[in-house]
């Protein structure tokens, strides 16, 4: 005979472990189903940036939960999950972008604003003529996939392999939907639409760069709706290889490779750092983000016992931890670290 | 825009003997080879069959992608179309995990070969061969004639399997013969190999400690269908499945040689054969039947002994590119996992050497194939050029033959 | 012959020879340190295990059994 376990997660990338891994802290005896192994989708596919972004305030507010929780954490990931913080600087190209990471340092207590000269002492390999950036040194990177299994691993999860295809028929206390960019395939309702991304990482070449640089004009392509965009997004890994991003891509299933696409998001890459043209590109690949219409993610009941957790577009490894704290609280019925209504999914159905 | 009629990627005995048919069609045909000199691994810059004057060779050209069309993205010429496609792309060496086999002076049967070739003198250098195949004693032969010292030879297979394959194939027997008269006073162990290098010291299965400059080993061939699987070829167990005239499942995109299946010189000289008259247009002759089965013979008798994947200890490296142990990958289920929690496969080689490692020892299966084909500079990503045609002579055609 | 300087030292090698050929002949058997830090020679030979990777004239991770020596080349392998 089998017993239904208190909760039931769909999905085993870094959300689904995350959820897990805080429900069985608070006691409950927790299963997860994924098609893939951990980590294998969207999670493997992902940069692994743990980044405070500030479009509105409830973005700010839980990936600054966030990216605090991962911090705690840090001590007690293996070694393999290579968590460094190496901070993000965030490059102004002009005067009008520099005004405009003077304005955003506000919102980030310890950030520091670098002149150019100071950019360049930061980071030398940046093509010259670049106005000044500003650096947020709390943030960090992570080896995603490997923090995912630990997740599950702590959280002691029984994980099956398999495909869920009617998730109403589970049975538990509470059935979790943490599929990322699939979620629709379960929950044809949701407005949650795959957002292809393209990344490549080079060979080793240790101390090359040393803070995750992503441009300022980023945000516009993160958070615009232009059908297809590139933007300068940059990781040092703590191998030395250097992961290169970023494209956003709407309305694309072909998990391929866009030629012209990864061309651009190349080029965009050579534009700040000369020198990564000359650099071996090891592999290049594709994943897709789960974007939602104003840009925040879908956190919480849905209906009778099921809940949600996706829509996370880019910050699905960031917020995790913090989308974690907010579901357990809802089913738990405790109070949530942070507000909890800028995420209900409830606000589309209004 | 101007495209070749004809690509044919390899230019070893497969790739030449199909240049040489699709020349005699009068379409222009280019050949593209990463080596510097056509003649592929066993010809090595010493081919047997001449690039045909017609035929554009590109040599020390590495394509690194191919897309639908046919573009093929090979550095340093950029993009070159072609209406047709010969994979030709030959075997490479299968290396099987055991302590000490990352250390210096431990390499390939094959590569020690390629490298006198290439300028190593191996005069004195005591050789030590192991592994399994007929390789071996070809290799050992034309070290033996550059001046090496030959210190014995350790085939894996028991002498019962390998006798089987000359009963029922006769014909390949003076070639056999002939190699081991080159071969003369040298130790041939079978059932033979070798369970750990230390120092240049290989201990052997059957107790012995031999001391070498060089232990070369090679497990057997492995077909390099990475191109065939890009373009989404339909693979039959590990081969590029293909019909009577060399095509494969893909419209326009032939095959021949190893590819296809581990048969040698005189297959892949057939095959191409057929492919470079089919991908033109030229009556095709009627498939040789003995060859498939010579290939299964040849392939039984060399089969590699399961004692074979136990060699490894639990510090054995198994990735060489990320040096991850066996006590790391063998938890691991599948390959997928591994890749992901070791970072096994995620280095330069794109998982070409642990690949083959992790199929054999743990049953895994290899994922699929993404460009680029092997690692580029990120320039070469980026780029966008004019594609080089047949009519357009900027093409520095490097070491050809002709022009 | 040709010569190539190989971690500061001059060596003589063959007109068409490989670097990884010239590094075997003059004795370096060690072409590059593993992420772990052991020394790795050439496997393959043919381009495809990677593990022969040097820096030439200041280019990291160059294939030397892919590389032709050029006359005052410099080859640096740890």
């Amino acid at each position: 005979m089998t017993h239904s376990p208190d909760v039931l997660i769909v999905g085993a990338g870094i959300v689904g472990a995350a959820c897990a891994y805080e429900l069985a802290r608070e006691g409950a005896r927790v299963e997860v189903i994924d098609s893939q192994p951990p980590g294998g989708g969207a999670t493997a596919a992902g940069m692994g940036h743990l980044v405070v972004l500030d479009d509105n305030p409830a973005e700010l507010a839980l990936s600054q939960l966030s990216v605090a929780l991962w911090r705690e954490l840090a001590d007690q990931l293996p070694q393999t999950a290579e968590f460094w913080t190496c901070g993000t600087l965030w490059i102004a190209a002009n005067e009008a972008e520099w005004e405009a990471a003077r304005a955003k340092q506000v919102l980030y207590p310890d950030s520091t604003l670098l002149d150019a000269q100071a950019l360049y002492e930061a980071e030398p390999q940046l093509r010259p003529g670049l106005a000044g950036g500003l650096l947020v040194p709390g943030d960090a990177v992570v080896y995603a996939p490997v923090a995912a299994r630990w997740l599950l691993e702590q959280a002691n999860a029984k994980v099956t392999r398999r495909t869920v295809t009617d998730i109403t028929a589970l049975q538990a206390g509470a059935v979790i939907c943490a599929t990322g960019a699939s979620a629709r395939t379960l929950l044809p309702d949701l407005p949650v639409r795959p957002r292809k991304g393209h990344l490549a990482i080079t060979d080793r070449y240790p101390a090359m760069v040393r803070h995750q640089l992503v441009e300022l004009g980023y945000l516009q392509s993160a958070h615009g709706d232009a059908a297809e965009s590139v933007a300068f997004n940059l990781q040092p890994r703590p191998t030395g290889q250097l992961l290169i991003g970023s494209s956003r891509q709407f309305d694309s299933d072909a998990p391929g490779i866009d030629a012209p696409l990864l061309r651009r998001m190349l080029t965009r890459a050579f534009e700040f750092l000369p020198g990564l043209a000359h650099c071996q590109i090891l592999r290049t690949w594709t994943g897709f983000r789960a974007a939602t219409p104003d840009k925040l993610p879908l956190i919480g009941r849905l209906r009778d016992h099921l809940y949600i957790a996706t829509g996370h577009e880019g910050l699905g490894v960031t917020t995790s931890l913090g989308t974690a704290k907010l579901i357990t609280a809802e089913i738990l019925g405790r109070r949530p670290p942070i507000a909890p209504e800028p995420y209900r999914p409830e606000r589309f159905h209004a | 825009m101007t495209a070749f009629d004809v690509a044919i990627l390899g230019a070893g005995p497969a790739g030449l003997s199909a240049a040489r048919a699709a020349a005699r069609s009068g379409k222009s045909v280019v050949l593209l080879d990463d080596n510097p000199a056509a003649g592929g691994q066993i010809w090595r810059g010493n081919a047997r069959i001449a690039v045909p004057s017609e035929v554009r060779f590109l040599s020390a050209t590495r394509v690194f992608d191919l897309r639908p069309g046919f573009e093929i993205a090979c550095l340093p010429h950029g993009t070159i179309r072609a209406h047709k496609l010969i994979l030709a792309t030959g075997a490479r060496e299968l290396f099987l995990p055991f302590p000490g086999w990352t250390q210096p002076g431990v390499l390939g049967a094959g590569a020690l070969q390629a490298l006198a070739k290439s300028g190593l003198p191996v005069k004195g250098a005591r050789v030590l061969v192991a592994g399994s195949g007929p390789l071996l004693l070809a290799v050992a032969a034309a070290l033996r004639a550059r001046g090496a010292r030959i210190v014995g030879i350790a085939e894996q297979s028991p002498f019962s399997r390998i006798l089987p394959l000359f009963q029922r194939h006769p014909s390949k027997l003076p070639e056999a013969l002939a190699l081991r008269a080159r071969l003369l006073g040298v130790r041939y162990w079978t059932g033979v190999w070798p369970v750990r290098h230390e120092d240049g010291q290989t201990q052997l299965s059957n107790g012995k400690r031999i001391s070498s400059d060089y232990l070369a080993c090679g497990f057997g061939l492995l077909p390099n269908t990475e191109a065939a699987q890009l373009l989404g070829c339909r693979m039959d167990d590990g081969f590029v499945a293909v019909d009577s005239r060399q095509q494969t499942s893909v419209e326009g995109v032939y095959c021949a040689g190893e590819p296809t299946g581990i048969g040698g010189l005189k297959k892949a000289l057939e095959e191409g054969e057929r492919a470079g008259a089919a991908a033109t247009g030229q009556p095709v002759a009627i498939r040789r039947s003995h060859t498939g089965g010579f290939v299964r013979d040849l392939a039984a008798a060399f089969a590699i002994r399961p004692q074979l994947y136990d060699l490894a200890g639990p510090d054995t490296i198994l990735c060489r590119c990320e040096d991850v142990p066996y006590s790391a990958m063998a938890p691991m289920r599948e390959w997928r996992n591994a890749k992901l929690q070791t970072r096994c496969g995620m280095g330069p080689c794109q998982g070409r050497i642990c690949g083959p490692i992790g199929a054999h020892l743990f049953g895994w299966k290899p994922d699929g194939v993404r460009p680029p084909l092997f690692p580029v500079p990120a320039e070469a990503l980026a780029r966008v050029e004019t594609p080089p045609g047949p009519e357009n002579d900027r093409l520095d055609t490097g070491h050809s033959s002709n022009r | 012959m040709l010569k190539i300087l190989v971690n500061n030292a001059v060596v003589h090698v063959p007109a068409n020879a490989t670097v990884a050929a010239a590094l075997l002949h003059a004795g370096t058997a060690g072409f590059r340190r593993s992420v772990t830090g052991a020394p790795r020679g050439p496997l393959c030979a043919m381009g495809v295990c990677m593990e022969c990777r040097v820096t030439i004239d200041g280019q990291p991770h160059q294939l030397a059994c892919q590389t032709f020596c050029r006359e005052g080349m410099e080859i640096t392998a740890p």
